[in-house]
């Protein structure tokens, strides 16, 4: 199951209706609780995308209490089930969202303009295998191995670490990325 | 008796050390007359620190006196100074009737922060004016507009986490031109409230050294990006970070100035010393973001779809 959530319509149904921004703190942490409890009600979606289109400006600080805590939250062991991607990302979005990341060491999954894109704190291993799996996935351990000519060992720790950092997720016996609708019918 | 503060022709936040240091000089409880009569110019720093002065002494009875100049004194009721002025200063001189009158240097009056909800505020305001001016007049690339967003909302922020008092934020563009020979855009945000030094040392992390004073204080939160809630949220302090790499990005140059240090971050066309302490003492912060125009010449050429195709490459 997915759930999509809008971002601007979250900051003005729990914030305030006149407000177009994502800024200051105790606005990001009403926002987040406003998300968490959407969440919580329909009872842990596989994957919830949230959407920033209709966002004008961010903050440091709002991106820190939105996107940091609850991807936090979602590394957690008590924390929500599933998976936590985000989309509508502009680029003016994007230098609050990846200082956030690289602060706590996170990384995080976005689709743009139908492409899934990879934001945070990841080596250039990691990035690689992600990068196949989003060009082929579904795909399995043994294919990921084969296209990067790597040890299918090595491939599959990696693989292993990507899904518990929750950056791609088991589907049809392999791995795909979350969001992604290719390869399901 | 009545001690009397001569304000300079031109108040930036150079000449408004002087300022700092008479106010030192003067016992607490005194009547203070803020003597603005010879003002030409004032930059936004020189307003926002202006209203201050009051804030930081509570007992004293602090009069102003307006500049002579009918023009200044006109342009400074247009960014809002007179207004707030008549609200922490007994004034005196002659108050013009206010024009509804545009002012397009102004891109923010001078503004009172004391709440989350006075940032929503601000930076809602300054959006379209805020495009207008850095695109349009200072030639910076569309780009420039959400980052000056965050960095104003961060500054005011400031103030509404750290500083346990109101203070004042105001944004005008004016010509930098003994300095630099262009026009800039400059954020103030001052405030008379805790200040650095004492903010880092209400954290349980907090140990004392031979070293400690303003001036390392400056540097931790600006530099190191140290902040009072760090301990127990690794995602605090993040703003100040984020106004330096706006500052790095855009060419410019910030200075905060706290207690009895001032700290600057600047680019190769200002020689400001990177810190000065023993300044006069002051409460709270007062920080300052400049920003220059951009020249035609320096406009690079960009190839299209250069930003997307860097989007999602990050790496550690």
């Amino acid at each position: 199951m997915m759930m999509h959530i809008d971002l601007g319509t979250v900051l003005r149904g729990s914030v305030c209706d006149l407000y177009s921004n994502l800024v200051t703190r105790p606005t990001g942490a009403a926002v987040r609780s406003a998300i968490e409890r959407q969440v919580q009600e329909i009872g842990a979606p596989i994957v919830t995308t949230i959407d920033f289109s209709q966002v004008q400006l961010l903050d440091f600080s709002c991106a820190d209490e939105i996107v940091a805590k609850l991807l936090l939250r979602y590394s957690d062991v008590d924390g929500p089930r599933g998976y936590l991607t985000v989309r509508g990302l502009s680029d003016s979005h994007l230098d609050p969202i990846e200082s956030v990341l690289e602060r706590h060491g996170l990384a995080l999954v976005s689709w743009h303009q139908g492409e899934a894109e990879l934001f945070g704190h990841v080596d250039d291993d990691e990035r690689t295998h992600w990068e196949v799996v989003r060009d082929h996935g579904p795909v399995t351990t043994a294919t990921v191995a084969s296209i990067l000519s790597m040890d299918e060992d090595r491939t599959g720790a990696q693989l292993t670490r990507l899904a518990g950092r929750r950056l791609i997720m088991p589907r049809d016996g392999g791995y795909t990325v979350p969001g992604s609708v290719r390869g399901t019918t | 008796m009545t001690a009397v503060i001569s304000l300079p022709a031109s108040l930036d936040e150079h000449t408004f050390e002087q300022v700092f240091a008479d106010l030192a000089a003067i016992p607490a409880g005194s009547k203070v007359l803020v003597d603005g009569r010879k003002v030409r110019w004032a930059s936004p720093f020189g307003l926002t620190a202006l209203l201050c002065l009051p804030q930081s002494r509570p007992d004293d009875t602090m009069t102003f006196a307006l500049p002579e100049l009918h023009d200044t004194l006109s342009y400074w009721q247009r960014a809002g100074f007179v207004h707030h002025a008549a609200s922490v200063y007994e004034l005196l001189g002659e108050v013009p009737r206010q024009r509804a009158e545009h002012e397009r240097n102004v891109l923010l009056e001078v503004t009172p922060i004391t709440e989350s909800d006075d940032v929503h505020a601000v930076v809602g305001r300054i959006q379209q004016k805020a495009a207008d001016i850095l695109h349009g007049q200072l030639h910076l690339d569309a780009a420039v507009t959400g980052a000056f967003g965050m960095t104003l909302s961060e500054a005011c922020q400031n103030i509404v986490e750290h500083a346990g008092t109101g203070g004042w934020v105001a944004v005008q563009t004016y010509n930098y031109a003994k300095t630099l020979g262009r026009r800039v855009v400059q954020i103030a945000v001052c405030d008379a409230g805790v200040g650095f030094r004492r903010s880092l040392e209400s954290t349980p992390a907090h140990r004392r050294s031979d070293r400690w004073g303003d001036a390392t204080a400056l540097e931790d939160a600006v530099v190191r990006a140290h902040s009072r809630f760090r301990h127990g949220d690794a995602g605090r302090g993040q703003g100040l970070a984020g106004i330096r790499r706006f500052i790095g990005r855009w060419n410019g140059k910030m200075s905060v100035r706290s207690g009895t240090a001032r700290i600057v971050i600047a680019q190769g066309w200002d020689d400001d010393a990177p810190m000065t302490e023993g300044l006069a003492a002051f409460p709270g912060a007062q920080m300052q973001i400049l920003i220059p125009e951009r020249l035609e010449s320096e406009v690079p050429a960009r190839p299209r779809g250069a930003a997307a195709s860097a989007r999602g490459r990050g790496t550690r």
